[in-house]
């Protein structure tokens, strides 16, 4: 190959998410560096899920996924704190209503 | 298996599955002709799992460094096996054939024991095994021997991995650049010599009628299955003449003496130590 930036180039980095059993949902377990999707999923199958972790595996590319900003957590998570009327404990239950 | 709610990524388990352990403690004793077909498999495993060993730390990255030690770690579990069985036939553990058997005095097949070279020549290696280890297992999940037959559908399942992941990357060096391309095909030529040995009927196979499987019977599935990944891969399949000899009675390759000396340096210094 004469293109060197090819031969250093490191593999594309791409996010696991593995379920652990049925009807669960498939949660985050960690990254690992791959050639392709294909070679990806592999990758994930030897090393999140060697001990009979999971049952499923999912793969993302890394550069796929949008994340909220580290810097800016007030502005965007911290505005729900306070706001107790948006839990259902907030309210007194109306009279007459049973079962609640 | 537990299904015991527990949303974390990393819950782990043992799973069930045969263990050499059980097969020690059963009870069962192989015969003298059982135990000599087991070696054949044990042996083979043994000396690939070696080979591959080598490159954990040496590997292209990372995760390909964990994907050939996890195929290695399989094979010598399936060693394991195969040698813990044909050892209650003489009394012995499966370390006592592993570690103090000579040269001589394996079974296995020159193919494991060639060299591991660059990625492309184990690729080569790993996928005219992992095929030729699939049809096996295959057909001996119906062993009229039990013992025999649990092992192979232990073995069967990790080997249905261990074929995709050499058929993978075949496909990826032979259709990725010319350099992969060039090597890869290398590899294959390298190591078709070999390819014969694995396919020899002797007197030890013919002895086991409905036990051993007759390692002719898996060649037409062999030879028609590899001949298609490779066609796909872009790869040509390799026209060259077998090696001389290569029974199991006592021809192998210079090689063996190496793996062996590494392989059994510990246990020879330190009889009985443990770790």
């Amino acid at each position: 190959m004469s293109d060197t930036t090819q031969n250093t180039r490191e593999w594309p980095l791409w996010e696991v998410f593995v379920r652990s059993s049925r009807g669960l949902s498939h949660v985050h377990a960690g990254s690992l560096h791959a050639p392709d999707a294909t070679m990806a999923l592999r990758n994930a199958r030897d090393l999140y899920t060697r001990r009979n972790e999971g049952t499923s595996v999912w793969v993302v590319p890394s550069d796929a996924i949008l994340s909220s900003d580290p810097d800016h957590k007030g502005g965007f998570f911290e505005s729900a704190q306070g706001k107790s009327f948006r839990h259902a404990t907030y309210y007194t239950k109306s009279e007459g209503v049973k079962h609640l | 298996m537990s299904f015991a709610s527990n949303d974390s990524a990393t819950k782990q388990s043992a799973g069930i599955a045969i263990t050499a352990e059980e097969i020690a403690e059963q009870g069962i004793t192989a015969s003298e002709d059982v135990a000599r077909y087991a070696l054949y498999l044990g042996d083979d495993a043994l000396m690939l799992g070696q080979r591959l060993s080598h490159w954990i730390s040496r590997a292209p990255e990372l995760e390909e460094d964990i994907a050939l030690g996890n195929i290695a770690l399989d094979l010598v579990g399936h060693a394991r096996f195969f040698l813990t069985y044909a050892g209650t036939a003489w009394g012995k553990t499966e370390d006592d054939l592993a570690y103090f058997r000579d040269e001589e005095e394996f079974r296995s097949c020159r193919l494991v024991e060639q060299e591991n070279g660059d990625f492309g020549q184990t690729i080569a290696r790993q996928l005219i095994f992992s095929y030729y280890q699939h049809e096996l297992y295959s057909k001996l999940v119906e062993s009229q021997d039990e013992t025999l037959a649990a092992i192979a559908a232990k073995a069967l399942k990790e080997v249905q991995y261990h074929q995709d992941h050499a058929a993978q990357w075949l496909l990826r060096l032979g259709i990725g650049t010319e350099e992969s391309h060039r090597r890869i095909q290398e590899g294959l030529y390298y190591m078709w010599p070999y390819i014969d040995d694995l396919f020899h009927d002797d007197d030890v196979t013919a002895a086991l009628p409905g036990i051993a499987v007759q390692p002719s019977s898996l060649r037409e599935n062999f030879d028609r299955r590899i001949a298609e990944i490779i066609s796909e891969a872009t790869l040509e399949l390799p026209q060259v003449d077998q090696a001389w000899g290569g029974d199991r009675s006592g021809e192998f390759s210079e090689a063996r003496g190496h793996i062996l000396a590494e392989m059994q340096v510990l246990a020879r210094q330190f009889p009985g130590a443990t770790w």
